[in-house]
């Protein structure tokens, strides 16, 4: 067994646990909820395996770095860093009907991964790569980017509960959603704890340009994004702290905020060129 | 500060915070997209000549330092000053509130309170309530309200001032930022190998800079992994400071040198046609090293030695191995094949030599100066704390009201969070059970 194979199998396990979910909002079943939470423990758990697995082959090819450090094994982080942060919230928050938004992110994070015309070798690290920062630095800004991405789950969710109809009380069925009371607090739990993990993520980032090229702020692209992100979700905090707005307002930003992610994380590296280009290949 | 001039209005605003927020987000995508720092020719052959001229009216070539962006900056940093001079003292009010002086009304009609009987005395209850709460570790104070007794206790208090640790932090990053930009530098050399240099080129100007001191490369390599990817970029350096070696260090990328505050950063190289031939006579111990350019003889008069590259391969620009042309007049002159970097042992009649030969380069250096970058570091570590003090942490009190009911005793517990109130409702369930358990 080899890592990619574990990573492989990684994909199709979120796939069923994301039907899974499905299945639970669809049929509400709290039987099957226990399934997929299963289903996505297992996954989680092989996707752990491959990835240290892929740390260790780094060492038996001779150079060894944590498995982070282009495209490929990026999105696979992210969709793995994703994953707890569902999971965590499905513990701490008693809801199962989140991990229909969330976990299908992760199966199409790991599709792309698997399945895009991407380098999936592991190379060994450019000099400017070689530093301890780069853990911390990647760490740092996936956690947030993860937090982010279940946002923008819950505000996907948020909306499309705000504009179905009520549903009939005479079914006497249980309310398949979380309140949207409840879903707008966890938007913005998220959002706080993303944002948190953000500002370390370019912190970290800074220290690193700072003791690789002696500039903590050069205004590259990429650093340019990651400061358009915080600016949104400043806004969003700003506005929600001190103006009160909450509800449909913060869950469309919940969406921008995750569009100015997608940019700074993926858009940048195709379509901007810069000083950050190590993950565009 | 209860102000109502509307300047000051305005510039305390949130609303202002969020218009120069979006306006910098907004405004930076532009800088990200039409590329920085490029001669002015570039723009004009990419945009046309008008365009080009409206980019140099509003030095879009170079916006993050154009002053509409400065004023951006400073419009932000100001409404941050403002806005917090503004609302600090009612906060700091609010951390010094007198939780003594509430009314049993007012604590009946927060959202968290309740209310029980108890069988003993006031004072009794008031004494076991109190230690159960002290416990749970609540530090309490308490004061007699006629026969009555009013028992408060908080938690946090000072996290209220979590949000202006963030302003401030913010505020302290931009002061690194101006301090480096003052009192620092930033520029590169060039250093051939062997060669030293007291100067360096600023960025942005053509000006040259004295150290104050001197750098020399001893030397510089660049290592491949087996794939031919590079692996490391190594430069040899020693400061040297009137005429004298101070210290000698090897740098490689992400591990730069400092010394007296300027730090050296490997950043590139150059790679010449040149040679750096090292002989060395084993038997008198003696060793020199020549720089020969390309098919061109050197000699060392002192031993009466010849030497020079013939011929060589090179994969790029780099040198792979060179024909060494090597002649101490005893004999007819020796020609072999030696890798870069590697030592040939030459025997001839007269005696043994130890030559290598590398190809020259010249080490690319960054050099800076920024005596602001620790108060930065020190805006980011505040920036942290803040954010986790204004985000996870908050300011909780608790009210016990004891007063006397018949025989026994009537209780009113209250209490209040300003922030994550769900979680506080939790806390204050957990409490009100253990109080009321006998």
């Amino acid at each position: 067994m080899d890592s990619s194979q574990l990573l492989g199998i990684t994909t199709f396990t979120y796939l069923f646990a994301s039907f899974l979910y499905i299945g639970v909002l669809v049929f509400r079943n709290n039987k099957l909820g226990s399934i997929a939470t299963g289903f996505t423990a297992i996954a989680l758990l092989i996707q752990t395996i491959g990835l240290v697995l892929r740390w260790i082959e780094s060492y038996r090819l001779g150079f060894g770095h944590a498995p982070f450090t282009n495209m490929y094994e990026s999105v696979v982080f992210f969709a793995w860093m994703i994953i707890i942060i569902y999971l965590g919230i499905e513990w701490k928050f008693k809801t199962r009907t989140i991990g229909a938004f969330a976990v299908p992110i992760s199966f199409l994070a790991m599709s792309y991964a698997s399945f895009a015309p991407l380098d999936r070798g592991i190379n060994p690290l450019v000099p400017a790569l070689q530093s301890n920062w780069l853990l911390a630095h990647v760490v740092t800004c996936f956690v947030g980017y993860a937090a982010f991405a279940i946002a923008a789950a819950l505000g996907i969710m948020y909306l499309a509960k705000s504009s179905a109809p009520a549903p009939a009380a005479d079914k006497g069925s249980k309310e398949v959603l979380p309140s949207l009371r409840v879903l707008d607090d966890m938007i913005h739990k998220s959002m706080i704890f993303g944002f948190i993990w953000l500002s370390g993520g370019i912190i970290t980032g800074a220290i690193w340009a700072n003791s690789a090229w002696g500039t903590y702020w050069s205004w590259d692209p990429k650093e340019t994004w990651s400061l358009i992100t915080w600016f949104v979700y400043a806004i969003t905090l700003h506005a929600r702290y001190t103006r009160g707005i909450h509800g449909k307002t913060i869950a469309w930003l919940s969406l921008i905020g995750f569009i100015a992610v997608i940019f700074t994380y993926y858009g940048v590296n195709f379509l901007l060129s810069g000083l950050h280009s190590y993950g565009s290949n | 500060m209860q102000n109502n001039n509307s300047v000051w209005q305005f510039f305390s605003s949130v609303r202002l915070a969020l218009f120069t927020l979006s306006l910098i987000a907004i405004t930076s995508i532009i800088g990200t997209v039409i590329p920085q720092n490029e001669a002015g020719e570039f723009y004009v052959q990419n945009f046309g000549p008008i365009t080009a001229r409206f980019f140099g009216v509003l030095d879009i070539p170079d916006m993050y330092r154009s002053w509409w962006f400065l004023a951006l900056l400073f419009l932000l940093a100001f409404n941050l000053v403002i806005c917090s001079i503004d609302r600090f003292p009612s906060v700091w009010k609010q951390i010094k509130t007198d939780g003594l002086a509430y009314s049993e009304e007012r604590l009946a009609k927060m959202a968290n309170s309740h209310s029980w009987q108890h069988n003993c005395s006031a004072a009794d209850t008031a004494d076991l309530l109190e230690e159960k709460l002290l416990n749970k570790g609540w530090k309490l104070s308490s004061r007699p309200h006629d026969d009555a007794r009013l028992v408060f206790s908080q938690k946090g208090n000072w996290t209220r001032v979590g949000v202006y640790v963030v302003h401030t932090s913010i505020l302290v990053i931009f002061l690194g930022a101006i301090i480096g930009s003052l009192a620092g530098f930033k520029g590169s050399v060039l250093i051939p190998e062997t060669k030293q240099r007291d100067r360096i080129f600023l960025y942005g100007s053509a000006e040259a800079k004295e150290l104050g001191f001197g750098v020399r490369c001893n030397s510089f390599g660049i290592e491949f992994y087996p794939n031919g990817m590079p692996k490391e970029y190594t430069s040899s350096l020693t400061i040297v400071e009137n005429g004298k070696d101070i210290l000698t260090r090897k740098i490689e990328v992400n591990d730069p040198l400092s010394y007296h505050g300027i730090t050296f950063y490997q950043s590139s190289y150059e790679a010449y046609q040149d040679f750096i031939i090292t002989v060395k006579v084993p038997a008198s111990g003696k060793q020199q090293v020549f720089v020969v350019p390309f098919q061109q003889q050197k000699s060392w008069e002192d031993e009466g030695l010849k030497f020079g590259i013939i011929n060589a391969k090179a994969i790029g620009q780099s040198i792979v191995s060179a024909k060494l042309w090597f002649s101490d007049g005893s004999a007819a002159p020796q020609l072999e094949w030696i890798e870069d970097g590697a030592q040939l042992t030459v025997e001839t009649e007269r005696g043994k030599y130890l030559v290598s030969a590398k190809q020259m380069y010249a080490t690319g250096l960054q050099v800076a100066h920024d005596p602001g970058v620790w108060w930065v570091y020190i805006g980011c570590g505040l920036m942290l704390f803040g954010l986790y003090v204004a985000f996870f942490m908050s300011h909780r009190r608790l009210w016990l009201y004891i007063s006397p009911a018949g025989t026994g005793s009537q209780v009113l517990f209250a209490g209040s969070a300003n922030k994550n109130r769900p979680g506080f409702e939790r806390q204050f369930g957990e409490l009100k059970e253990m109080l009321c358990s006998e």
